[in-house]
């Protein structure tokens, strides 16, 4: 690999994604609809929300190609930088592809400029990415992802939405992307409150994600045999921070154990 | 139409030499150097703005003397080749050795091609993940590659402060005796620096995925001062 040298007329700047271009390492886009005559894996359901100190966001970990679960252990939240993450739901391959490129984009930055951008100006830079990535989008390979991080020039939590065109959409409180989107957000969106306390929160897309799970066949539930969880991490001032499966099994059992008792038993479906 | 002036060979390389030598002479002074915890680069630089020392990959650090529009073209095209590689391979790949080489065959390249040389030299560091993998690679204005062990200085007056360096840096040390050897090197014995006319960076062992990181004056005064 040689020393990447250009003129000043021809300089790509901080630009990673140009420079990945240039070096010819971007992958073709194919000319007809890939979706239907390949089995394509796809992953799901990933929420984010707002709280007092930043965001928490979290993604199940099962990845579908048609009626089969392709993956159960696959990873859809990802740290964009230290205090920012993205979350992804789509076409998996070009997905994790698209959160590489976007990681290394901030990083080169930072490296190349001697700052970070700032955090408006990560979510224009996925955007654009999104939009780049349109035509592979056309052929069945959407991506969809979300952004969330920590605005240390406001000292808040932010929230960005995208569609398959690159639109983006600043959330207040909360946002929701993947096939199971709809069923997350309605159970994160009943127990939102103003003032919830990171527990609560985490417990909250916990349960989001686990009544996605229950209707959706391409989200996955907490897996207690294998010991599966979501992923789910907090970014706050103090960074990107992803809670440990200890502390999310002990959720799920207590979660679990409620909706049991709640339910009050063994539902009549047969037998005698 | 007059007969072109013949030059013999070893008059020009000496000229351009001469030529690179005394640009990088103008500027001041840096020294690398290991420490228990990592590799420190201190520099005499007044400017907070324009750096001589920053960051390249996880592991690999750069810096350079001389003319700065000329190594921080390097520097950015080093961050380009580091981040290249490690997208189309993997972060473990990246490593100071590749990148030396190909800083050493730039600078030979354009020493012998080009109207003028750069007038730069320039440092590649690598941290390793126990003390005996860190590496300190020097590249002279004309491509020479050297493999420095323990510390080494680059720009004007190189060996003076390289005696003063020699005699008052330890292997091992801590990151305060090896600051104050390198800034009281960089001195000399008429004159002290303050913590605001130098710019140190660490790459640290215990800092996580990107070991750079940069010292800033107030934290340099306290470890000058430190006992």
């Amino acid at each position: 690999m040689n020393l990447p040298l250009y003129s000043p007329q021809d300089d790509p700047g901080p630009n990673f994604a140009e420079l990945v271009r240039r070096a010819g390492l971007l992958p073709p886009v194919p000319d007809s609809a890939v979706d239907g005559r390949l089995a394509i894996t796809h992953g799901t359901t990933c929420v984010a929300v707002r709280y007092a100190d930043g965001v928490v966001m979290a993604g199940d970990r099962r990845a579908t190609s048609g009626n089969f679960i392709s993956h159960r252990t696959i990873e859809k939240v990802f740290p964009a930088d230290r205090h920012s993450g993205v979350a992804i739901a789509g076409a998996a391959g070009p997905a994790v592809e698209m959160v590489r490129l976007f990681q290394l984009q901030l990083e080169h930055y930072e490296k190349v400029e001697g700052a970070p951008i700032s955090l408006e100006g990560k979510a224009n830079q996925l955007s654009q990415m999104v939009r780049n990535h349109l035509p592979a989008a056309m052929q069945g390979l959407a991506v969809v992802p979300i952004f969330a991080g920590y605005d240390t020039a406001r000292s808040a939590g932010r929230i960005f939405q995208y569609d398959v065109t690159g639109g983006r959409y600043e959330e207040f409180d909360h946002a929701a992307t993947g096939s199971g989107s709809l069923h997350a957000v309605t159970v994160v969106k009943l127990g939102y409150r103003d003032a919830l306390e990171e527990g609560a929160v985490i417990d909250l897309v916990l349960r989001a994600l686990y009544e996605a799970a229950d209707e959706d066949s391409a989200t996955g539930g907490p897996d207690l045999v294998r010991g599966i969880y979501p992923v789910v991490a907090t970014i706050t001032d103090d960074g990107f921070r992803r809670i440990d499966d200890e502390d999310l099994q002990s959720r799920y059992m207590a979660l679990l154990e409620r909706v049991a008792v709640e339910r009050g038993g063994i539902e009549a479906g047969g037998g005698s | 139409m007059g007969m072109p002036f013949y030059v013999a060979p070893e008059q020009m390389m000496k000229d351009r030499a001469d030529y690179a030598r005394k640009g990088i002479a103008r500027g001041r002074a840096l020294i690398a150097c290991t420490f228990d915890e990592g590799i420190l680069v201190c520099a005499e630089n007044p400017s907070r703005m324009l750096r001589k020392v920053s960051e390249i990959y996880d592991r690999i650090g750069f810096a350079g003397v001389g003319k700065y529009n000329e190594f921080d073209q390097l520097r950015i095209a080093g961050v380009r080749h580091a981040d290249l590689k490690g997208f189309s391979f993997s972060r473990e790949d990246v490593d100071a050795r590749g990148l030396a080489n190909q800083y050493a065959q730039i600078l030979g390249q354009v020493f012998t091609h080009e109207m003028k040389p750069m007038e730069v030299e320039i440092l590649v560091a690598e941290v390793g993940h126990d003390p005996s993998g860190d590496q300190l690679f020097h590249i002279l204005y004309d491509g020479t590659l050297v493999d420095e062990t323990g510390w080494a200085v680059l720009g004007g007056e190189a060996e003076a402060i390289g005696e003063r360096m020699g005699a008052a840096w330890a292997e091992g040390g801590t990151l305060a005796t090896a600051l104050r050897a390198a800034a009281g090197a960089l001195a000399g014995p008429e004159r002290t620096l303050p913590a605001t006319e130098l710019e140190v960076a660490v790459l640290s062992r215990g800092n996580g995925r990107r070991t750079f990181h940069r010292i800033e004056d107030d934290e340099v005064a306290a470890l000058l001062a430190a006992d």
